[in-house]
């Protein structure tokens, strides 16, 4: 028999993916720095377990912990599979659990020292020698901050921020630096050790499927695109609101406040994508190229303007689901005049030519009313009101919302005649809900996101430009509040939608969506 | 879960219709946070003596049940139709949603089957894709429910003769996209070998191939044939008809450098589908995967001899698994199944 149509070595791709829902990742080893920590606990490991049930994990995959506590291997495997059966979104079947742990492997030690370095090197290479072949590396930083700079240094001085026949990649947890000037430090000092395409920053947003669902709607439908600018966009709000406070975490939220906490990274990559032209394919640079571009476009005030366009605020005590809560303050751990913000809200413009003109409101908090985060595109009105009659609410702008949590999901709201003899007009919703309209679960963000780290797909993640300019934009206002040590900080009562200070960032006519 | 029910003898598809939509109606407006799940539309052809043992394998399938699933039960000697129509739901907690599911039950007779589409389609949400599957056969009731059909749930392994099967699945996806239940059984050796051959060093053996040994359940040839034939559809093999050889099905496909044996054993195993592939390469490196628990063992002889074993992570999804999958995938498009089959249906014995 001859043959058709031969695979000649030439061929680069590979001919058996075609048609596969999940693509193959190259063997690896994942290192967790951090693996004692509650983010590795709660997301990470989980994450890892589901997909090992799935079979997403590649053909050959080892987990090393890297930690300061004192653990032998057996009793960290112990400590994995609680977290897995406490937090995974399934319950995990007892063998894949197994095969996935009986190897795992715990180095002990303080991040600086050496010797877990050169005992991470003598685990890795054994992997490799197991596996007959050397495997991808991945080091996943879920540790404080200052770490980052001291893990990459010293992967770096021991040789393991690159391998022969094999990728190495670094993760790199948020907060990325605490300002633009650190932010600028640590990716120099992380680009010392690690060439750009080796590091993932990662923003567990951008994992979400309603943010990449953004993206789908905006680039796959022409119903939009028309409307999506300055001719037809009145304005756009944008809400992350928490009910709860800040827990057990005062000691990073008196460092961090609302604005680092959230709007520096999740909020302004959420008006990223809402505001970016359409990137000619969807892949990592294009992507990201047209994120920077837009995030250029925002102008970042100066400190005199900062007071008209950002309003600050704490919680103060008060009632959430029925139950008193306290005010900031009274947290443990929170300085008794702290002026650390929990509430933020912003005004942004993109100057550009499909968006000038368009206020960008931004707002996040804690102890709010209730937890919803959501993208509001408000649409202006209509020109002339030929319909309206008395005896309803009368024609509103239309809406576009797109709802990141709790239901995940987009609704319009459109005009409609109410049922009767009159034309009488009200809002109602066509509403798109996840849960009615997809068989699929949607997996964890950082499910997504640690299969893209091992296949070195960046789509996702924060290139080093973006990331700058992100704090670019924060910079200032961070630096105004920074020395404005005199005004008090509005307080807003806890349960409630915010503080009043910030009705005046909107225009007239304009009010801040319910939450 | 909660349910609401409406049941009627000797009954017609536009009071069953009518029924769907006031129960709906009354449960919104009970709870404003329910809403009705608009995926798809699923209708399942059954012998009514056995439709327990179908209800049951959809119950297992879990999360992704239909929207809006009609089970009509065939009953000998039945003239008249009775059905029971369920809204089912579980009570959304806090500010969540809630989804609703819709199932109608219809008892009808032999003789409805030719005329079945207008008997389900008034049942049928619009504008939302509808599935069929008729596990027991009945010819005749597919064929009626053609015009209303997108994708047709077939099993290919259900049948004696695995020829016979693909050139019935051959034949409807005239009508329809085919899912096959034998072929979504290979998914997880696809998805294995596919990675296996991602290294960049173990790319160019894919042309190298000279053995590929599947060993299946014994009623579950049509997958065997089905992974066969994706290989050599995607590989681009220049295929011959398998012949029975020493026990086993054996054949001769050519690639560039030369034939390929094929061959196919049966195994003692539980579960449908394939129990373990064997590749071998001309440099002398074999890679073996077998079914385990908690997914695969793999086993890999090198070019100079050296052996290493792993396991490949992955859970069974069970058949109640694989009939959930089927579900889902009539969502999805898959363009390497046809070529799959058309290449199985070459390697089938005659």
């Amino acid at each position: 028999m001859s043959a058709t149509s031969p695979l000649s070595a030439a061929d680069t791709e590979n001919p058996l993916v075609e048609g596969l829902e999940r693509l193959p990742v190259h063997p690896t080893a994942l290192v967790i720095f951090g693996a004692t920590g509650d983010l590795a606990h709660r997301k990470l490991l989980p994450a890892l377990y589901n997909l090992a049930h799935e079979g997403q994990l590649p053909e050959r995959f080892e987990v090393i912990g890297v930690g300061r506590r004192t653990h032998e291997d057996e009793e960290f495997r112990d400590t994995l599979v609680d977290s897995i059966e406490r937090f995974s979104r399934r319950r995990p079947d007892p063998n894949v659990l197994e095969g996935l742990l009986n190897e795992a492997r715990y180095v002990q030690g303080s991040f600086d020292d050496d010797e877990i370095y050169s005992e991470l090197t003598r685990t890795l290479d054994e992997f490799d020698q197991t596996a007959g072949r050397r495997l991808d590396r991945v080091f996943y930083l879920s540790t404080a901050p200052e770490f980052f700079p001291v893990i990459a240094g010293k992967l770096g001085a021991v040789g393991l921020n690159q391998s022969e026949r094999a990728s190495v990649r670094i993760v790199i947890e948020k907060p990325f630096g605490y300002d633009l000037a650190s932010a600028r430090q640590l990716n120099a000092q992380l680009l010392d050790v690690f060439e750009e395409h080796q590091i993932f920053r990662i923003d567990h947003y951008l994992g979400k499927e309603t943010v990449q669902n953004l993206m789908a709607l905006r680039f796959a439908n022409a119903l939009f695109e028309p409307v999506w600018n300055r001719n037809y966009i009145d304005h756009v709000q944008i809400t992350a609101a928490e009910d709860i406070g800040i827990g057990g975490r005062a000691g990073y939220y008196e460092h961090a406040g609302a604005l680092r906490d959230l709007v520096q990274n999740h909020m302004l990559q959420l008006l990223a994508l809402l505001t970016m032209e359409p990137p000619t394919a969807f892949d990592a640079d294009r992507l990201r190229d047209e994120k920077l571009k837009v995030l250029e476009a925002i102008v970042p005030p100066s400190l005199d303007e900062v007071e008209a366009m950002a309003v600050r605020a704490q919680y103060a005590p008060g009632v959430v689901g029925g139950e008193e809560v306290p005010g900031y303050r009274e947290e443990d751990g929170v300085a008794r005049y702290s002026r650390t913000e929990t509430y933020a809200a912003l005004r942004l413009h993109v100057s550009n030519w499909r968006w000038a003109g368009v206020p960008f409101y931004l707002r996040t908090g804690k102890r709010l009313s209730r937890k919803l985060t959501e993208i509001a595109v408000i649409l202006k009105q209509i020109p002339h009101m030929a319909l309206q009659s008395s005896g309803s609410v009368g024609i509103q702008a239309n809406q576009l919302v797109f709802t990141v949590q709790p239901d995940e999901g987009v609704s319009v709201s459109i005009g409609a005649k109410i049922p009767g003899t009159r034309m009488r007009i009200r809002p109602v919703n066509m509403e798109f809900r996840y849960g009615t309209s997809f068989l699929s679960e949607s997996p964890e963000a950082y499910e997504r996101l640690i299969l893209d780290a091992m296949r070195g797909d960046a789509t996702l993640f924060t290139r080093n430009d973006e990331i700058e300019a992100l704090w670019s934009i924060i910079d200032p206002i961070l630096e105004a509040w920074k020395q404005d040590k005199s005004s008090t900080i509005p307080q807003y009562e806890a349960g409630t939608p915010g503080p009043r200070e910030a009705n005046a960032l909107l225009a007239p006519g304009q009010m801040w969506r319910r939450l | 879960m909660s349910e609401d029910v409406w049941a009627a003898q000797d009954t017609h598809p536009d009071a069953i219709e009518a029924a769907l939509r006031e129960l709906l109606r009354e449960r919104h407006a009970a709870n404003e946070a329910l809403a009705p799940a608009r995926v798809l539309n699923l209708i399942v052809v059954v012998d009514r003596e056995w439709k327990g043992e179908i209800a049951n394998r959809l119950e297992r399938a879990g999360r992704y049940h239909a929207s809006r699933t009609v089970l009509c039960a065939v009953e000998e000697g039945r003239t008249t139709l009775d059905a029971v129509a369920t809204v089912s739901y579980e009570e959304p907690k806090g500010s969540a949603l809630g989804v609703m599911h819709e199932s109608v039950e219809i008892d009808l007779g032999p003789d409805h089957l030719r005329a079945l589409q207008t008997i389900c389609d008034p049942v049928l949400v619009g504008e939302i894709p509808t599935v069929v599957w008729s596990p027991h056969g009945h010819p005749e009731a597919v064929e009626a429910l053609c015009p209303l059909m997108d994708v047709l749930l077939l099993d290919s392994d259900e049948m004696d003769d695995p020829a016979e099967a693909f050139a019935r699945a051959e034949r409807l996806r005239k009508h329809a996209y085919i899912v096959d239940l034998a072929w979504l059984r290979t998914t997880p050796w696809r998805e294995r070998l596919a990675a296996t051959f991602d290294l960049p060093e173990r790319l160019e053996a894919l042309s190298e191939i000279e053995e590929l040994e599947i060993r299946h359940r014994e009623a579950s040839m049509a997958s065997a044939l089905l992974l066969a034939g994706w290989l050599s559809s995607r590989l681009h093999w220049e295929r011959s008809q398998l012949r029975l050889w020493d026990g086993r099905l054996a054949g001769q496909p050519g690639q560039g450098n030369g034939d390929v044996i094929v061959s196919l054993h049966t195994a003692e195993q539980e579960a449908p589908g394939l129990a373990g592939v064997t590749v071998a390469c001309a440099d002398g490196t074999t890679l073996s995967l077998q079914r385990g628990e908690g997914g695969l063992d793999a086993h890999e002889r090198d070019s100079e001899g050296a052996e290493h074993a792993w396991k490949i992570l992955g859970a069974s999804r069970g058949e109640g698994g694989i009939l959930g999958e089927g579900i889902r995938q009539a969502l999805l498009r898959d363009p390497t199944y046809l070529p799959s089959l058309e290449a199985a249906r070459e390697l089938s014995p005659a």
